[in-house]
């Protein structure tokens, strides 16, 4: 089953190395991580969505918190939480097509943020399944390149 | 002070009477204060993996953090094996290595490597300090992580231009500050009442122990539950020392190489409590055929929560440290008395005892006997990794921990000498003996040097059969017999002539140990038959110097009871009784 999982790490040389070579060295896959700072510009949160049963999970989880520089280590999986991604698509269009294209869009609540007569790129934030809608739709004009930042996700209340 | 300066001045305050390692230049500020230290003895070695397996072998024959100072680059390099065999054992090692110049890094220049990066999977934790300011905090922490919690090596990696840089108003921190890390020690109560319900209600109960019950010093506590609850003990090999056995209720090793009765008695309970232990895969074998009949009530007591249910889930956890988790139990558990299972386990004992054939041959089993015998068990034994040391783990009686020191985990050949080495300096009265084999004792042969120049007399009993006996008795048993590149031995024909063709100096043993000895200025004695044996241990025990005892075994002796990997309890070869 896949898992959200939040970590919020020491903001330092060599953290994101130790997170990702624990995943590496163990063999646990990671479907896809982002990092930034939080508001305390010392420490910084990895968003990570993996894959695994219980037990698998049960191991990332207390492999995590044995690392020296992490702070908190917390499986969204079980509550209530959002999810957001965004994405980047470059969707071939031309002169015939682009309102088609603008329109399903509007419907996405997605913005177009370039555009020339070959191409228009197209932003979309939502869920991570909004997001993959959207795409598909987008394929039917031919899709010349996708840039996703993977998922971030914050728990609710 | 300078970080040179800084670096002698903290390994002062944190205790360190004995630094182990060798020079370079990326490292060289801090040789040039070392020597002037009054409290550290530096220990010169012949080769990095050697001066980190000696800081190990020190560690745990004192419980205390071993220190290697090594140089950058390839110095760095040679200390990864031996950091690997720590982190695998949860050794504590502090391990200082120069680097190039923090503006270098990066470039590719002489003798840089990015140890931090290398490092980072074999170690508990590691450092880059790139900034002077740090520097004093790094040690205080590296020292605090190494010695707590699931103990671990820590690595330092010491840019040459911070060990030259100047920090004013040097203090050294009095304590740590790690709010990330923070090890549980006392046992949750709730979990500990559990426990005892279980272990009182009990009918076949059974303590299983490893190295934790060694690094926490719980030997006391685990005699007491044992005694008083009446509940027989078995260890993994790195538990070995933690419960006494000469003890009517050991059960010695279990596992792979473990005892019959060990590993019926592991099958057969209905209660099992593992004190700091990991559930290994040469201990379980098989996990689904593990411990079948107390699958819903084991108890696991251990400092490390990921050690919890990683292999085999279990009813009890406890997260705390060995020592302090049992004396909780002992002050609430009533005395219980298990005479049925205790008479099971005596029918075992005496159906499937560890035996081997003792005909007028010399055999590698008889050797650890007689050196238990001449060492009336009081010996610190070190050993290599292989045959040898699942004899030296059979029949040598361990009743104190941290007299028994060997890579469990990692399995590493070359191990054993060094090792002893650092614990021949932590125990100078004490009769140090390295277990051997032929193989394993040529990994780090160079350390005699070491050896002879320090004083240090290690008697270093190799068990030489010419073969890699460990790998060849795999393939005699599960390649059907197809030695390959197993022969240390010259090649003989059938007259047992030599058939390689090879100069008449060449010895008739390569290389010839006694000789090898000789030419370290060490002593060297070739022991052929078992009357030679006991008159050449009380010879090596007497002198005092490093000994090489070259003793000529019989070639082709197997290890049992054996369980091949993987396989069940049912799959047990006995050998021969």
């Amino acid at each position: 089953m896949e898992h959200v999982i939040s970590i919020l790490v020491e903001n330092h040389a060599g953290v994101l190395a130790r997170v990702a070579g624990l995943f590496s060295g163990r063999g646990y896959n990671i479907d896809s991580l982002s990092v930034a700072p939080t508001n305390d510009p010392g420490l910084s949160r990895m968003t990570l969505v993996c894959r695994g049963d219980d037990r698998v999970i049960e191991q990332i989880n207390k492999q995590l918190n044995k690392l020296i520089d992490t702070v908190k280590v917390t499986d969204l999986t079980a509550d209530e939480h959002i999810e957001r991604e965004l994405a980047l698509v470059k969707v071939a269009s031309t002169s015939q097509n682009r309102s088609d294209i603008i329109e399903i869009c509007n419907i996405f609540r997605a913005r177009i943020i370039d555009v020339d007569l070959k191409s228009l790129t197209v932003e979309v934030v939502g869920a991570p399944q909004k997001v993959q809608a959207l795409i598909e739709l987008m394929r039917t004009f031919g899709v010349r390149e996708i840039v996703r930042t993977g998922r971030v996700a914050i728990s609710r209340g | 002070m300078r970080g040179a300066q800084i670096v002698v001045d903290a390994l002062e305050r944190e205790g360190v009477e004995v630094v182990f390692g060798f020079p370079g230049g990326a490292i060289l500020d801090v040789f040039d204060q070392i020597n002037k230290s009054r409290q550290i003895r530096f220990i010169l070695t012949r080769h990095e993996q050697g001066a980190t397996h000696m800081a190990d072998g020190y560690a745990r024959a004192t419980g205390r953090p071993g220190v290697a100072l090594v140089t950058s680059g390839p110095g760095a390099t040679n200390t990864v094996t031996a950091l690997a065999t720590a982190y695998m054992d949860s050794v504590p090692l502090v391990v200082i290595c120069g680097q190039v110049p923090t503006n270098a890094i990066g470039n590719d220049a002489f003798q840089e490597a990015d140890i931090s990066g290398i490092t980072r999977p074999v170690t508990k934790h590691n450092y880059l300090v790139s900034d002077i300011r740090d520097l004093p905090r790094v040690i205080k922490e590296a020292f605090y992580i190494a010695g707590s919690g699931r103990r671990g090596p820590v690595v330092i990696d010491f840019p040459k231009d911070i060990q030259r840089a100047t920090l004013p108003n040097y203090t050294y921190p009095e304590k740590v500050d790690l709010p990330t890390y923070r090890p549980v020690y006392e046992g949750n109560p709730r979990q500990i009442r559990k426990a005892v319900a279980a272990i009182e209600q009990a009918k076949r109960p059974l303590l299983y122990c490893g190295g934790g019950v060694i690094w926490s010093l719980a030997h006391q506590q685990v005699l007491a539950l044992a005694e008083r609850c009446e509940i027989p003990v078995t260890t993994t090999l790195l538990g070995l020392g933690g419960f006494p056995e000469t003890h009517p209720l050991a059960l010695h090793m279990l596992g792979m190489h473990g005892t019959q009765y060990a590993n019926y008695a592991i099958h057969e309970c209905d209660c099992l409590i593992a004190v700091g232990t990991r559930f290994d895969d040469r201990v379980t074998g098989k996990l689904e055929e593990f411990a079948p009949n107390c699958r819903d009530n084991i108890i696991h007591v251990d400092i490390d929560p990921s050690s919890i249910s990683k292999n085999i889930p279990v009813s009890v956890p406890i997260v705390g440290d060995c020592r302090l988790v049992l004396e909780k139990m002992l002050k609430h558990i009533q005395p219980q008395q298990h005479p049925e299972w205790i008479a099971q386990i005596q029918e075992w004992k005496t159906k499937y005892p560890l035996a081997y054939r003792d005909d007028g041959v010399l055999r590698p089993q008889y050797v650890v006997q007689k050196v238990y015998e001449a060492t009336r068990g009081e010996a610190i034994i070190a050993t290599e990794v292989g045959q040898h040391q699942m004899w030296a783990a059979h029949y040598y009686l361990y009743t104190q921990p941290r007299t028994f020191l060997s890579s469990g985990g990692l399995g590493t050949m070359g191990y054993g000498f060094p090792a002893a080495l650092g614990a021949q300096i932590a125990h100078p009265d004490k009769v140090v003996i390295d277990i051997a084999g032929d193989g394993s004792i040529q990994m780090n042969i160079q350390e005699l040097a070491t050896a002879v120049l320090n004083q240090l007399p290690v008697i270093v009993v190799i068990m030489n059969n010419g073969y890699l006996g460990m790998v060849r008795q795999w393939q005699e048993m599960f390649y059907q017999h197809n030695y390959s590149s197993v022969d240390l031995g010259r090649p003989r024909d059938p007259e047992g002539r030599f058939a390689d063709g090879l100069p008449d100096e060449v010895p008739e043993y390569v290389p010839d140990f006694v000789r090898l000895a000789q030419a370290y200025g060490a002593l060297g004695r070739r022991v052929r038959t078992k009357e030679e044996l006991t008159p050449a241990l009380e010879w090596a025990i007497a002198a005092r110097r490093p000994v090489f005892l070259d003793c000529l075994v019989a070639r082709e002796e197997n290890v049992f009871p054996m369980i091949p990997a993987g396989a069940s309890v049912h799959q047990m070869m006995g050998g021969m009784a």
